[in-house]
């Protein structure tokens, strides 16, 4: 499936606690290059806490988290924010700048790390992608005149302005309607495409991992405990853990 | 008795060590400001924009309040000096009482309400929905972005602002005395000029800009630290305005024993 193994996220023996709440004890996983990975988990299971630390949010206890072979810990800031150039981050509210316009909140990241454009590269390089993503007439609206799937599509246009080789995804169908949902879902699988990026999706919806996702991971107490295609992780669970996660998403056949 | 003071021990010490390290903190967070402040890239045009949204929104309050201020405080002090046969100093009692002390502190004050609870609310509620962490992961340094242009407005221009309050509580003060003492306006103003001197002028100044200061920095510090969700939103907007106010009465009460140690000297 995968047109190479090269991988571009290498993460072995990943603690994080905050205070005495253990959240991840001992993870390892890796992204291979061009691969649509899904991390699948319950609410609170520590998926948004693995991606945080991935960008360089958080900071793990204990491990090592090397990203296109960088390991995270030991970069100082100059050398993060190079890398996180690298890495787009979709967040689940969106996390759109509510005081900026579509423009603006497109453009905020670009001025600041592409030097020498003039604005009618800027200007062609949103519309662009603006186009991309179906929302070209929303380039002058400010974020509250936008609906939630509206927001979402924005929120990854934006990450996709600087050309990320990386995309993580947390949440991208929380809150949004089953259409809605079928389209940020289409919307993952074009970027990947268009855009040749490696992807990690965090996410709860069996659906959105089975539309997105080359590979899944399931984050069961702080460790992935089954990896492999949506078949393999699922439909052949013995692990009542991992039935019962299925079962619970209401798409057994 | 031994329980007894490992009880006292437990209650207390919580709180020491979380004063502590809330004033551990709140160092930390103006040393980085001096720190980002003169480090490229300059975010010239949100300064710019901070300024317009600090200083000329502000106005139209700080306009009302000056005015106020200058007919009330005339008003009041006139039985006192009419008691003594010294209602004409009045000019001269309420420049160096507007000048000194009361155009910086209403200013202040108004301003750690306006200015400062928006922006810990502002910071706080990008806070909550990750906008912060966006600006992070796209490589872009909030705090420079959000905290050194928020500061450095608020520093910039509540001089400019208590200056503008100083001239209109002095109007103020002007149309009262012109009503009930007949004093034209020239004759007002040469005794206003007359009573007050360059270092009240220059304090007056110098402690506005320690007052925006403080302004900002607790706004942005309560904004940036404030936790999850809408309730952390709210506290951090009061927080602000109460530990501004706080502060900023108490740089007065020190600025007023360096001036006088000056003047004296």
């Amino acid at each position: 499936m995968l047109d190479t193994k090269e991988k571009v996220v290498e993460i072995r023996g990943l603690y994080k606690s905050f205070g005495d709440l253990d959240v991840l004890m001992g993870v390892d996983l890796d992204l291979y290059k061009g691969e649509n990975l899904v991390v699948l988990g319950k609410s609170g299971s520590g998926k948004s806490v693995l991606i945080k630390i991935l960008a360089g949010l958080l900071q793990q206890d204990a491990g090592s988290l090397k990203v296109l072979g960088n390991e995270i810990i030991k970069l100082n800031y100059r050398e993060l924010n190079k890398l996180r150039l690298e890495i787009g981050f979709s967040f689940q509210n969106s996390a759109l700048y509510d005081s900026m316009t579509v423009r603006e909140n497109m453009e905020f990241p670009l001025v600041r790390n592409v030097k020498n454009l003039t604005k009618g590269e800027i200007t062609k390089r949103i519309e662009g992608l603006l186009d991309s993503v179906g929302l070209p007439q929303t380039i002058n609206q400010m974020p509250s005149e936008l609906s939630g799937g509206q927001k979402k599509r924005i929120g990854i246009a934006r990450t996709l302005i600087l050309e990320p080789q990386i995309m993580l995804y947390d949440e991208p169908t929380a809150g949004l309607d089953p259409i809605t949902c079928g389209d940020i879902n289409n919307l993952i699988n074009q970027v990947k495409e268009e855009f040749n990026t490696s992807s990690i999706v965090i996410t709860h919806d069996l659906t959105c991992a089975k539309s997105t996702g080359d590979r899944m991971a399931l984050l069961l107490e702080g460790k992935f405990d089954a990896v492999g295609s949506f078949e393999e992780v699922f439909e052949l669970a013995e692990d009542e853990r991992v039935k019962s996660f299925y079962d619970y998403n209401f798409i057994r056949k | 008795m031994a329980q007894v003071s490992n009880q006292k021990k437990s209650v207390i010490t919580p709180k020491v060590d979380k004063f502590f390290m809330g004033l551990a903190n709140a160092y930390a967070f103006v040393a980085r400001f001096f720190k980002e402040v003169f480090v490229p890239p300059y975010e010239f045009r949100e300064v710019i924009r901070q300024c317009y949204e600090i200083g000329y929104k502000s106005l139209p309050l700080i306009s009302l309040t000056g005015f106020i201020v200058g007919i009330v405080f005339t008003n009041q002090s006139r039985p006192s000096l009419s008691e003594f046969g010294a209602a004409s100093w009045l000019p001269a009692l309420i420049s160096i009482a507007v000048v000194r002390a009361m155009g910086p502190l209403v200013t202040a004050l108004i301003a750690a309400g306006k200015v400062g609870s928006s922006i810990g609310a502002e910071i706080g509620s990008m806070k909550v929905t990750e906008q912060i962490d966006a600006m992070e992961v796209s490589a872009t340094n909030p705090f420079k972005f959000l905290v050194v242009t928020r500061v450095l407005a608020t520093t910039f221009m509540l001089p400019i602002l208590v200056m503008y309050t100083d001239f209109l509580a002095l109007m103020g003060s002007f149309i009262n005395v012109n009503q009930n003492e007949l004093v034209s306006m020239p004759t007002f103003f040469v005794q206003v000029f007359e009573a007050i001197s360059f270092l009240d002028v220059f304090s007056s100044i110098l402690k506005s800009l320690v007052f925006g200061f403080t302004i900002g920095i607790v706004g942005c510090y309560k904004g940036y630290n404030s936790t999850k969700g809408t309730e952390g939103v709210g506290k951090a907007a009061n927080a602000s305005v109460v530990m501004s106010m706080f502060l900023i009465f108490i740089e007065e009460l020190l600025s007023l024993q360096i001036v006088n140690a000056i003047r004296n000297a």
